[in-house]
């Protein structure tokens, strides 16, 4: 049995680092910041890794952190499983790579350990929501990285930025709102906020209404955390006017940790939904795709544009969750991931094109790629890779999630799944025609490649945008497969950590 | 404390203030060293230390000077609030367990009870304290710059 003491790590080190930066950040030279912020993300990175070693020699293993020695219903605990491990080695994956990029980048704001702080204190958020096993802790963690998230929106305080960060601080607090009420709900229903134990009461218990009134609670607050398409409106304006490297952040893996993660926890591992909610998941997955995407292909600033990809990227994951095959849950887990490294890839280029030139507006820009190489090519290979072609590892997804529709019999859903594909491809090519393709303008006869961090960052998330698709090979599909057999298991994750916690 | 009858409110409220400062931050303290005995604890006796110094604000004016604590001085005390309470769940480590009260828990009811737990209030009401009289002090500034415009 291992030992499961490097769990809290991935709360103590970023919340650590996040409030030592914040008082040394104003005695000391912003070298030594950046150096405990690259050290401590690095640290993340390798206690992840560890995580899926541990996963690697036995796929289903649980293990059960019991703060301060409390034993499980009482206290409060820490769970790592197969479902927390991919998503804590995606999270910190793309945080190292963005915290690289933004020791470059964040040059042109002028507060850089507040940017840090922040920034962490976000991290701690995210991989605090994931390894958490305490349904109250879960919404505490939540808040945590949504408000560091609305404070980082604002960062460069201009009106826009605050215009969309108070609209996603508006927006969020709803979303908080109406997750916060479903728990206090669920309290009063089963007793207890441990959600172990939470999944063995429920499925002991004779269900009543106020399951599928919780449900609709958490489909609506997690929804919104998401951004699913009825409630899609507070994202564009939040991602395009963050600084880049917070864009990338907050799309790559803010919203799938905030929104889907915790939606898939709560409701295949606690809450045990079946039928209607996931029907309802498919449709609004569906929805998201098509309508996010006529949205995106009319937009002219970058980042918005990449805004509204995201919006149906996250229709895809829904979707392939919602279809509730083991097929189906393989296809949206991986798609989760590659959109992750995709889509933080393009709004590094955004933020490298802006960094470059100062502008967002592509009717502005052209003929960027004489000047800009690396930029162009690795926006090449994001944006081939996140609508689909082969070998790229979008591709792999996206094929996944439409054979398992297939598979279910959803023949239109797996339409719009292609549909889809074809829109993102003509969405993000519109960016590539007009940004890097073309005659070079007078003006931008003297700008240079951006800095070397920045590159290397972006060069990264290029290879593992190409090499992505060997995660399906046998060797490495436990990283996967462990993922999905949580999501499977479903309320049996009461019973899986209840065992683990006595052993 | 100036007493300068030009900037902020009347001598009634003035006076008033003045007495009535030090029994506010007194309980504030009582609520905040008492948190694992009674009710109240680190947050609620931090708000109420904070409120002390906020009241003071508003009486005397923002240009009395009648704290010392400038906003740089809170927001470094803020995070070693926050320091220290990481600290303290550290400390179990030292037992072996994260959160861990290693301390010794002495008899229930007395005021050195309890091992970590006051050592964790402290912390909070120093965080929670300091943090909301930042974020006071921040509004001040601004609507001083509002005004300056």
């Amino acid at each position: 049995m291992h030992n499961p003491f490097f769990v809290t790590y991935f709360v103590i080190i970023p919340l650590l680092s996040a409030f030592l930066i914040s008082i040394i950040g104003k005695y000391v030279k912003h070298r030594y910041v950046e150096m405990v912020a690259s050290i401590s993300c690095f640290l993340l990175l390798v206690f992840s890794l560890q995580g899926l070693n541990i996963l690697r020699k036995a796929s289903d293993s649980v293990l059960v952190y019991k703060l301060g020695g409390w034993a499980l219903p009482f206290g409060i605990c820490m769970v790592f499983d197969g479902l927390a491990g991919f998503m804590l080695f995606t999270v910190n994956l793309i945080a190292f790579l963005i915290c690289l990029y933004s020791i470059n980048y964040m040059e042109k704001y002028t507060d850089k350990p507040k940017f840090f702080t922040l920034f962490f204190l976000m991290l701690t958020g995210m991989n605090g929501l994931i390894i958490t096993g305490d349904l109250f802790n879960l919404f505490v963690f939540l808040e945590v990285a949504s408000i560091s998230s609305y404070a980082l929106v604002a960062f460069g305080t201009e009106a826009e930025e605050l215009e969309a960060s108070f609209k996603y601080a508006i927006m969020g607090s709803v979303a908080s709102c109406f997750i916060f009420l479903g728990i206090a709900l669920l309290y009063g229903f089963a007793s207890t906020l441990n959600m172990a134990d939470m999944a063995n009461v429920l499925s002991t218990k004779p269900s009543n209404w106020l399951i599928p009134f919780v449900s609709v609670l958490f489909l609506m607050g997690f929804g919104l955390k998401a951004a699913l398409v009825p409630f899609h409106g507070w994202l564009p304006d939040a991602h395009s006017s963050a600084p880049a490297s917070i864009s990338a952040m907050l799309s790559g893996v803010l919203i799938k940790t905030l929104g889907l993660y915790a939606l898939m926890r709560i409701f295949f591992n606690v809450l045990g939904v079946s039928g209607i909610y996931l029907s309802a998941l498919m449709f609004l997955g569906a929805l998201s795709i098509i309508v996010a995407l006529v949205l995106a292909v009319v937009q002219w600033d970058i980042k918005r544009l990449l805004a509204y990809s995201t919006i149906s990227q996250i229709g895809y994951i829904v979707l392939g969750i919602g279809l509730g095959t083991p097929l189906g849950i393989l296809g949206g887990l991986f798609h989760l991931f590659n959109h992750s490294t995709s889509k933080s890839l393009l709004f590094l280029n955004a933020g490298a094109v802006d960094y470059s030139i100062n502008t967002r507006d592509l009717r502005e820009m052209s003929g960027l790629k004489q000047k800009m190489p690396v930029t162009a090519n690795t926006n090449l290979i994001g944006s081939v890779a996140i609508s689909g072609i082969p070998p790229f590892h979008g591709f792999f997804s996206k094929l996944i999630i439409v054979l398992a529709c297939i598979q279910r019999g959803f023949i239109g859903y797996a339409l719009a799944a292609v549909i889809g594909s074809l829109l993102t491809l003509s969405a993000v090519m519109k960016m590539q025609r007009y940004a890097f393709l073309g005659e070079l303008k007078e003006q931008y006869k003297n700008i240079k490649e951006v800095p070397f961090l920045m590159k290397f960052s972006m060069s990264c998330l290029a290879i593992i945008c190409i090499v992505g698709g060997i995660l399906l090979l046998p060797n490495l599909k436990f990283f996967l497969d462990s993922a999905v057999n949580v999501i499977l298991e479903g309320r049996d994750y009461g019973r899986l950590v209840m065992e683990a916690s006595i052993r | 404390m100036k007493d300068d009858s030009k900037i902020g409110m009347s001598l009634i409220v003035k006076t008033i203030t003045r007495l009535i400062v030090g029994p506010i931050l007194i309980f504030g303290a009582y609520i905040m060293l008492r948190g694992h005995l009674s009710p109240g604890g680190g947050f609620a006796g931090g708000v109420i230390i904070a409120l002390s110094f906020v009241l003071l604000i508003l009486a005397f004016g923002r240009d009395a000077k009648v704290s010392k604590v400038s906003i740089n001085l809170a927001s470094n005390l803020e995070s070693i609030g926050a320091l220290m309470f990481l600290c303290v769940a550290l400390l179990g480590f030292l037992g072996g367990s994260f959160f861990l009260n290693i301390l010794n828990k002495g008899v229930p009811f007395k005021l050195f009870s309890a091992g970590t737990i006051p050592l964790s209030n402290l912390s909070i009401g120093l965080k929670v304290g300091v943090g909301l009289f930042a974020i006071f002090l921040a509004l001040v500034i601004l609507e001083g710059t509002k005004k300056n415009k």
